[in-house]
């Protein structure tokens, strides 16, 4: 691992997506910020615009209107960015997967690093998740290739 | 080769950018345990600059004018270093200054958020207009409040326009000792709240509203300049306030621990502010400065004539 990796990694800003959610995991990932699980710790902090950002958090189905907005927000980031999709919406759809309206889960549309199921899921677990996504050796290298 | 060591290595930008960056981190370690969480590792603030500055890509606007959005943040960094050196070579009593050094800090000093504006207008987007705007607006109140309380700090220490000549009135008894110095304080730290955009003005780069505002396009490498920026601003108002009104700073001895001491309690009274406060109106904060704060200056330079 790498010097620019070990940088990367210990400093993690987050920008949230919430697509059509049920704001159910909207709520599960500002526990994450809250005294409680506070994520602060690891040096990662929720940041206002893309530009700054270094993870893009994805959640809810992502419906037709969602999905350009996705693809632009995906091109409007600075690369290196790390993309997870979190919640049974976000990894395959969960109960929208048949809707009219639904547009595809979020690796369909942009390349995901990593999944973080449940419905919602814990804070413990997206703090697990986030924690191996920041482990992983491979993490970085993804992310350079040409996508859409 | 003397002004390059002072520009470069020990009053300037690499004493200053340390600093700055340990008290940034002191602002968000003090932040965390305001709010009962943990809080960042200490070397969050490097950490930080170094993925900006290192990792991330630099992204251009495609509507603004390139050469301005990328050189605003040099300019602001330029800025912040100069006056921190111009402060820090007296309040060290490293150099004697020059007569009217006052006057080039104020003006250095405005340097920073005229080049935050400069950058958000050359960047094109709309929320960044916003916040240059009203970051002029907030320039507007506070800078006559500043350049009162200039002057009221020349006038306490007999009509000296030079930092080496206010310190030196300081050496019986330092200005927050005086009922006059203590109003003055008040509005020191209010205005360094100001400068710094800090919670109860941070009308300018609001987060949750205007997405971090005149910021809202950098990222990448002109990112971490502005990052810099604010470490060192952080470290200077705190150090310019220090100087002024607790006698001035010193790198030797017990006077080392003094100097700590004094910054700290600055800084850590700005952090209590930023963190109890909720954010103002551009309105409110307009007339908190033109009313209220000027008043105070006005009320302490009569008590000054007084002799209080």
């Amino acid at each position: 691992m790498g010097f620019k990796d070990f940088i990367f990694k210990k400093s993690l800003w987050v920008f949230h997506f919430g697509g059509a959610s049920c704001n159910n995991c909207d709520i599960e990932i500002l526990d994450c910020l809250t005294p409680r699980h506070d994520l602060e710790r690891f040096g990662i902090k929720l940041v206002g615009s893309i530009r700054h950002a270094d993870v893009l958090l994805v959640n809810g189905s992502i419906n037709k209107k969602d999905k350009d907005r996705l693809e632009r927000l995906y091109q409007q980031a600075p690369k290196p960015i790390l993309v997870v999709a979190i919640g049974a919406c976000g990894c395959s759809g969960g109960i929208f997967s048949d809707s009219l309206f639904f547009a595809g889960p979020v690796n369909r549309i942009i390349p995901v690093d990593a999944y973080i199921p449940g419905c919602p899921p814990k804070p413990e677990a997206i703090i697990a998740g986030i924690v191996k996504l920041a482990n992983a050796k491979k993490g970085r290298k993804k992310q350079n290739e040409k996508v859409l | 080769m003397r002004e390059v060591f002072y520009f470069l290595i020990f009053p300037g930008l690499a004493f200053v950018a340390t600093i700055g960056g340990v008290l940034s981190w002191l602002d968000r370690k003090v932040t965390a345990w305001v709010q009962f969480r943990k809080g960042p590792p200490f070397l969050q603030p490097l950490y930080d600059f170094l993925k900006l500055l290192l990792v991330k890509e630099t992204i251009v606007p495609a509507k603004g004018s390139i050469t301005l959005f990328l050189m605003a943040p040099v300019f602001g960094l330029f800025g912040a270093l100069m006056a921190s050196v111009f402060i820090l070579l007296p309040a060290f009593n490293i150099n004697s200054g020059f007569e009217g050094d006052l006057i080039v800090i104020f003006y250095l000093l405005i340097i920073p958020p005229l080049a935050y504006i400069l950058g958000a207008m050359a960047s094109g987007n709309p929320l960044a207009s916003v916040g240059a705007s009203r970051e002029i607006k907030l320039i507007l109140s506070y800078e006559l409040t500043f350049i009162l309380l200039l002057s009221a700090l020349v006038f306490k220490s007999g009509m000296t326009v030079s930092m080496r000549e206010i310190i030196a009135a300081q050496s019986e008894t330092v200005f927050i000792g005086s009922i006059s110095g203590v109003l003055l304080f008040i509005v020191a730290i209010f205005i360094i709240q100001a400068k710094l955009g800090f919670v109860p003005f941070d009308i300018a780069e609001a987060e949750t509203e205007i997405n971090h505002g005149s910021f809202i396009e950098y990222s990448g490498s002109a990112y971490a300049i502005i990052i810099l920026t604010k470490y060192i601003m952080l470290f200077t108002l705190t150090a310019f306030v220090a100087t002024i009104f607790f006698g001035g700073l010193s790198i030797t001895g017990m006077g080392a621990l003094y100097s700590i001491l004094k910054l700290l309690a600055v800084v850590v009274l700005v952090i209590l502010i930023k963190n109890t406060n909720p954010r103002l109106r551009i309105g409110q904060a307009m007339r908190f400065f033109f009313l209220w704060m000027n008043l105070l200056v006005i009320i302490s330079i009569v008590l000054t004539f007084f002799g209080f």
